[in-house]
This record gives C-alpha cells, structure tokens and sequence, in this order.
C-alpha cells in the first residue's frame, strides 16, 4: 500500500479530514452532523496516516494511546451528564451557559457530551484500525 | 434556571419536569454513572496498571454502599422514578428504583466486589493492562443499567454494554480453549440480542412508546388486535438464550470454563441472572397475559432446563465444567417460579436470583482455590484437600449444600416457596422436578465434596498445605457471609422477594409510579 | 405498498441469515450475523412506518412542525443499533481471525478444544 503518491498525499488529506471532522463535531450542535460522524472521520484521517506512513507514525502522530484517548472522551461525556447534579435536575439534563455578547454560540454541557463522544469514537475505531493494520506489516 | 432555560415563553410543563430532583434521587443513577466514570478513568491510566485494583475497588465499594442505601430507601418509602434529561415520561429515557431492581443491582454490586477483590491477587499485571478493571466495572455498568432502566430500548443498550464487556474478559489471556468458547459464546449472544432488537423494534411498531410503564398501560387496549402473544414469545426465546435454558444453552457450557475463573465467577454470578430478570419484566410487567399463556411452553423448558443441566454436571470430570451445568440447572428452577407465577412462586424466583448469584459466583472462586490447593481441576487426580485446607473444606461443604438447597445454606428457602407454590398451583410434577434436580445437584456437588476433599489423592501421597492468597481466600469468605445469613435469617431478604413478587403482580402500580398523569398519546 | 415490499425484503434477509448462520464455516456464521442485523434494522425501519421526503426538522421561527413529518425515533434506534452491531462486528472479526489462526481450521465441527471429544468419565466410585 505504500505507494510514492498515497505517501505524498496521506498527510495532507488527514490533516484535511481532522479539520473536516471537528467542523463535522461543531456543526452538530444544531444541525446535521456531531460526535459520531466527526469521530467516524477522524478516525478514518488516522487510519489512512497508518496505512501510508505506517503504523508506528501514526502511533507517535497520535501521542497518546488510543484507548486513553477513548477513555476521556468516555470520561468527559459523563461528567458532562453528571453536572446536572449542581442545578437540582435529573441525570443528563441540558445546561446552558449565559450568551456571551457578541458571539453566536453557546456553551452547553450537550457541547461537552458530543466532544466526549467523538473522542470515543476515535479513540476506539483507531486503536482497532491501527491493531489491524498492524497484524499486516508482519 | 427556569428563565435561563426557558427564553420562549413557552409553557414548557407540557413537556418538561419543572420540579427540581432531590439529592437523594441520585442515588438512582450512581450504580451506572460512577462504574462508567471509573472505567473510563482506568482505560486513560492504562500505562499504571498498579493503580487499577485500588481505584476498581474503591469505586465498586462507593456503588455498592449506595445500592444499599438506595435498597433501604425504597424498602421503606416505595419505589421512584428519575427520568434522564427533564423530558417527560414517556419521552426522556427513565430510571426505576422498584425494590425487584435495587435487590437485584445491590447483590450484583457485592458479588462485583468480591470478584474485584478476588481478581487483585489472581489477575496478573500483563492481565490488568490488557484491561480486566476496565472490562470489570464496564459489565458492572451494562448489568445496573439494566436492572434499573424503565425504558425497553435502554435495557437492549444496556444488554450490549455488557456483552461487549464480557467479550472482553472472555479472552482475556488469548489461549486457544478461550478463543474456542469466546467464538461460540459471542456468536450466540449476538443472535439472542439480535432477536431482542428485532422483538423491540416490532413493539415499538405495534405500540410506539419504548417505556416499559406505558407499553404496559397500552398493552390492554391493543390486546384485541395486536400480535402481543408473537412477541411475548419473541422475548422468551432472546431472554431465554441469554438466561441458557434449554435447549438454548449450548453456548454457557461451551465458554463458561474457559477464562480466568474470576471471569467465570462475575459470568455465572451476573449476566444469565439478567436474563431471568428481563423475562420476570417483560413477561409480568409488559405482556402479563400473554405471559399466562405461555406459562406451560415454561414450564416445561424449565423442568428440562434443570434437569439436562444437573445431568451434564453429573458427567463431567473437571470442576470447572461442572459448575457451568450447575449455573444452567439453577435456572431452570428460576424458570419454574416463572412458570407458576403467583405470589409465592415469584418471590421463590427472586429469592433464587439472590442466592444463585452469590452462590454461583463462590462456587467458582473456591474452584480457583480448590486448584491452587490441590493443582488440577480434574476429579480423577484431586484428593486429600480436607486434610490440608481445613477452612476451604468447610466453607465449601457449606456452598455445596447451599447449591442443593439444603440447610443451612441459602438455597433452601427459594426452593421451599416454589415447591410450595407448585403444589398449591396443582403442579406436582413441577415440585416433584424442583426435587429431583435437587436430589441430582447433591449428587453432583457431593461427588466433588468426597473425590476432592475426603477422599486421598490416589497417589496416596499427602497434599502439601500450599498457603492460599489471602485476598483470594477473605473475598470467599466474605461472600460467603450474605449465604449463611440468607440461610439462617431469611427474613429481610424474604420480605424483599415478597414485596418484590407483589409488584411483578401488579403492573399498574408500576405504570402510575413512572406515568402519574397517565400514558403518552 | 412500499411497507409490503420492504416486509418481504425483510423476510428474505431472515432467510438467508438463517441459511448463513446454520453452516458450518465461521466466515459464512460471521456474515449470517451481519445479514440477521441488518434484517433486524431494516424491520426496525418498517415497523416505524415510512414517511418520504419529510425530514423531521423543525423551521428556525417555529416550536412545533408544521406538517406530519417522517419519525425520527425509529431511525435513532436503527442508528443506535448500527453503531452496536458494527462495534461487536468489529470484536467478532477480530474474534474469528485469531481463532482461524491459532486453532488452524475454519469449522465449527473441528473447534473441540474447550470441550474436547474424548473428556474422560468422572471417577464412578469413591
């Protein structure tokens, strides 16, 4: 799979699927898209860096281990859930943060949970993609 | 923070709840928060597996004493509801504190607890890394979630919370007899939840609410029209694969003896229970009717169910395969309570549930501690263990009387109520089954008690007193504690069970628990 | 009319799941599995019954849809469900290549090695 050309354009087109995957993220806060599908995308700019620069590049490009990355977006969605507690309403409970002047978006903790999400599913369809790959270099 | 959130001037009561949650609600949602919370903590610290056991263990002990405070509270006060993100029930997702859940999700939590306690000296580092905490607290998650959630779907979520979890302790080790049973296993279980979703999906076609308390509101109205009898059946045989009665359970014996016996002890402890507990809703709660009619095809499977189960554990050699038919003739009986369905035979079920998880669960600790004694798990070779390891006789003469039901153990007062209640209900041949398998599990138990520890090893050499961990031996110890109690004071456990069977029977009151302005349009 | 056609599609899924399922070879299970899934999705989607073209967002100004729109529930559920059976797909390919690997066959019939053919007989005497 290590072609001169998909070694060439695979860290270029990753670096554009990351970005395209955090607008994904971000826009679903409203509309179409969010977590999952930003994750899905990101996840796939990895797998595509481990096929063509192989997977330890990929490893180090990630700097933390995948499932450490699955871990705290596990960890932030529930804590993102679990701050209703605070406000005297049930578990997972919407919480907005007062409208900042001048700026067309609000803080909620639905943000929170939806970064938490993609991060799982990043963390966990890479650390499966990168396992895979690796099981052919050898 | 009702202006913050309500910048429309909507009357959003309609809705949404307006009432602010007491703190003491939260309780309700600790069993699955906080397991979640701490697995995801654990995965991040995956490079410190030192750190695993301490914090599993800790956060296990923080749910378990909040599974009993939340046991006490509804015991005392009745059973409440929390419904997630403040929409109105039937559309936000509920949780429901009812004492059958809360008595089922405190004693999981405590056989969680002792397999945790059990795992810190048994599992090695190499076992932690690969993640046996994590896993551990994940299944605990999936198996709260579900004996708490009042929402059909939810409970199908949560089904697969921990399977994927029990997949991964399945194999946790690689060896070849593992991958061997995980393949069965994972293949079997996909098909029973595969049949569980189809089952939901055609509810919610049929009945378009997923809330178990409306569905069950609904049930009468539609009963004229709806196939209702198609999908109670649908549901007995996905529950019925996920509990392993027969002829559904090839996959327990298969797998259950193949991972780390502390796997095999949260398994046979935990997930088949969960299956006898979605049948207990489903068939009493959902579709009481429809239940009735099928009250003969269960009890029929489960006379075969406990029977073929004890009969497979009579022809094994090693232990460990042993207990897997036991777990299998264990549910059976549950079955029969079932399959009678009233009062008495409900409790009897219950109280089986509780004891079966927590004498399951021990059966195949001591196994783990019969092979570190005695270095084998075949009955041909083991001997001479009574001599050597006095305690780990005594404490497993006590299991295995408890597994056939005869005192002091806690297996005796379940099968007391559910012989009783098959001979008022005109079941004799039930009761008479009940016996039998009990007969049969003293046989099998027993052979194991005179082979491994009366008899001396064929050698005639003696046993080395190998010292056992000590972790691995208190865990055992302290789950076998809730066992003698249970045998020798069953009152609070009974009066649970009861109360327990009494809202099984009564599904309206459940429905005006969760729905007090009546059902969704 | 297009509910019966899809009922029927349904129906031939199940089938050939079934058919897939009952053979001997894990790869033929493996793809039994995600046919049986995709039956139970696709049925999902039915039983929820189908409205085209109106898809369930409601218009900036308004709290309420203005016309019946198709019902998002069920499409949650099958999304939720996809992401579940794609996860333990996943594990189960997983799975079964190590299987195929360490055990060295494909056959279920051969895969004896946690209940092994010849166990021998429990003592029969104390």
């Amino acid at each position: 799979m290590k072609t001169l050309i998909l070694r060439t354009i695979a860290p270029y087109l990753a670096a554009l699927m990351m970005i395209f995957s955090i607008f994904v993220l971000l826009r679903g806060h409203n509309d179409p898209g969010g977590g999952f599908i930003g994750g899905l995308l990101a996840a796939s700019a990895f797998a595509i860096y481990g096929i063509a620069s192989g997977v330890a590049s990929a490893r180090r490009a990630m700097r933390f281990h995948p499932m450490a990355i699955a871990g705290s977006g596990l960890a932030m969605s529930v804590l993102a859930g679990l701050a209703s507690i605070l406000f005297g309403v049930p578990f997972m409970t919407g919480l907005w943060a007062p409208p900042i002047p001048g700026i067309d978006f609000e803080i909620s903790s639905v943000l929170f949970f939806d970064i938490g999400v993609y991060l799982v599913v990043l963390g966990a369809i890479t650390s499966v993609a990168l396992a895979l790959e690796e099981r052919d270099d050898e | 923070m009702e202006s913050a959130s309500n910048p429309y001037g909507v009357d959003i009561s309609q809705a949404m709840i307006v009432e602010r949650v007491a703190l003491a609600d939260w309780l309700l949602v600790f069993p699955v928060a906080l397991p979640l919370l701490a697995a995801a903590i654990l995965v991040m610290l995956r490079s410190r597996p030192r750190l695993h056991a301490p914090i599993a263990i800790a956060v296990i002990g923080i749910v378990l004493v909040s599974n009993v405070a939340l046991l006490s509270r509804v015991f005392d006060e009745g059973p409440f509801a929390m419904t997630m993100g403040r929409w109105l029930p039937p559309f936000g997702i509920t949780f429901v504190a009812d004492i059958l859940g809360v008595l089922l999700a405190t004693t999981a939590a405590l056989v969680a607890l002792v397999c945790a306690l059990f795992g810190s000296t048994s599992i090695d580092l190499t076992g932690r890394r690969y993640g046996f905490y994590p896993f551990v607290l994940l299944l605990m998650t999936g198996v709260g979630g579900s004996f708490l959630t009042g929402d059909i779907f939810n409970l199908y979520v949560w089904f697969e919370v921990f399977l994927i979890s029990s997949f991964g302790l399945l194999i946790l080790g690689s060896e070849r007899a593992q991958l061997d049973g995980a393949f069965k296993y994972a293949i079997l279980n996909l098909v029973a939840t595969t049949l569980f979703l189809i089952a939901t999906g055609l509810l919610y076609g049929v009945f378009g609410t997923l809330n178990m308390a409306d569905i069950a509101l609904k049930a009468d109205d539609l009963r004229d029209e709806a196939p209702l009898t198609m999908l109670a059946t649908l549901y007995l045989v996905a529950f019925g694969m996920k509990a392993a009665a027969f002829p559904l359970h090839f996959w327990l014996p298969a797998s259950y003896h193949t991972p780390r016996l502390v796997v095999g002890a949260l398994f046979g402890g935990l997930l088949t229970k969960v299956g006898i507990y979605a049948l207990l809703r489903t068939l009493y709660l959902l579709f009481p009717e429809e239940g009735g009619t099928l009250s003969g095809v269960i009890a029929v499977v489960a006379v075969l169910t406990m029977i073929f189960g004890v009969v497979g554990a009579l022809a094994q050699t090693d232990i460990r395969r042993i207990m897997g038919f036991i777990v299998i003739s264990g549910i059976g009986i549950m079955m029969a309570g079932l399959a009678l369905g009233d009062r008495t035979g409900l409790a009897g079920t219950v109280l089986y549930a509780v004891h079966s998880m927590l004498v399951m669960a021990a059966l195949y600790l001591l196994v783990a501690l019969m092979r570190r004694a005695g270095g084998t798990y075949s009955l041909l070779e083991l001997g001479g263990l009574y001599r050597s390891h006095p305690l780990l006789a005594a404490i497993a003469l006590l299991l295995v009387l408890s597994a056939a039901g005869l005192p002091p153990g806690s297996g005796l007062w379940p099968k007391v109520m559910l012989v009783k209640s098959a001979l008022d209900g005109d079941a004799g041949w039930l009761a008479f089954a009940i016996l039998l398998s009990g007969l049969l599990t003293t046989l099998a138990l027993g052979r194991v008690f005179a082979l491994a520890f009366w008899r001396p090893r064929a050698d005639g050499a003696a046993v080395p007193a190998t010292p056992l961990d000590r972790s691995g031996l208190f865990a055992l110890v302290l789950i076998v504690m809730p066992i003698l109690w249970i045998g020798l004071y069953p009152e609070p456990v009974l009066a649970m069970a009861d109360a327990a069977a009494a809202s099984l029977l009564d599904p309206a009151s459940y429905s005006l628990l969760v729905l007090p302005a009546g059902g969704g349009s | 009319m297009i509910e019966t056609a899809l009922s029927i599609l349904v129906g031939i899924f199940f089938a050939v799941a079934v058919y897939l399922l009952l053979s001997k070879h894990t790869i033929r299970i493996m793809l039994g599995v995600v046919v049986l899934g995709n039956a139970a999705n696709l049925s999902i989607f039915t039983a929820g019954r189908l409205t085209r073209e109106v898809p369930p967002v409601i218009p900036p100004d308004l709290y309420v849809p203005e016309i019946a729109t198709a019902n998002p529930l069920p499409q949650a559920l099958v999304l939720t469900a996809i992401v579940i059976s794609f996860s333990l797909f996943a594990f189960l390919l997983v799975l079964a290549w190590r299987a195929y690997q360490d055990l060295d066959t494909d056959n279920t019939e051969e895969m004896r090695i946690a209940e092994p053919k010849a166990d021998p007989l429990p003592p029969l005497s104390y």
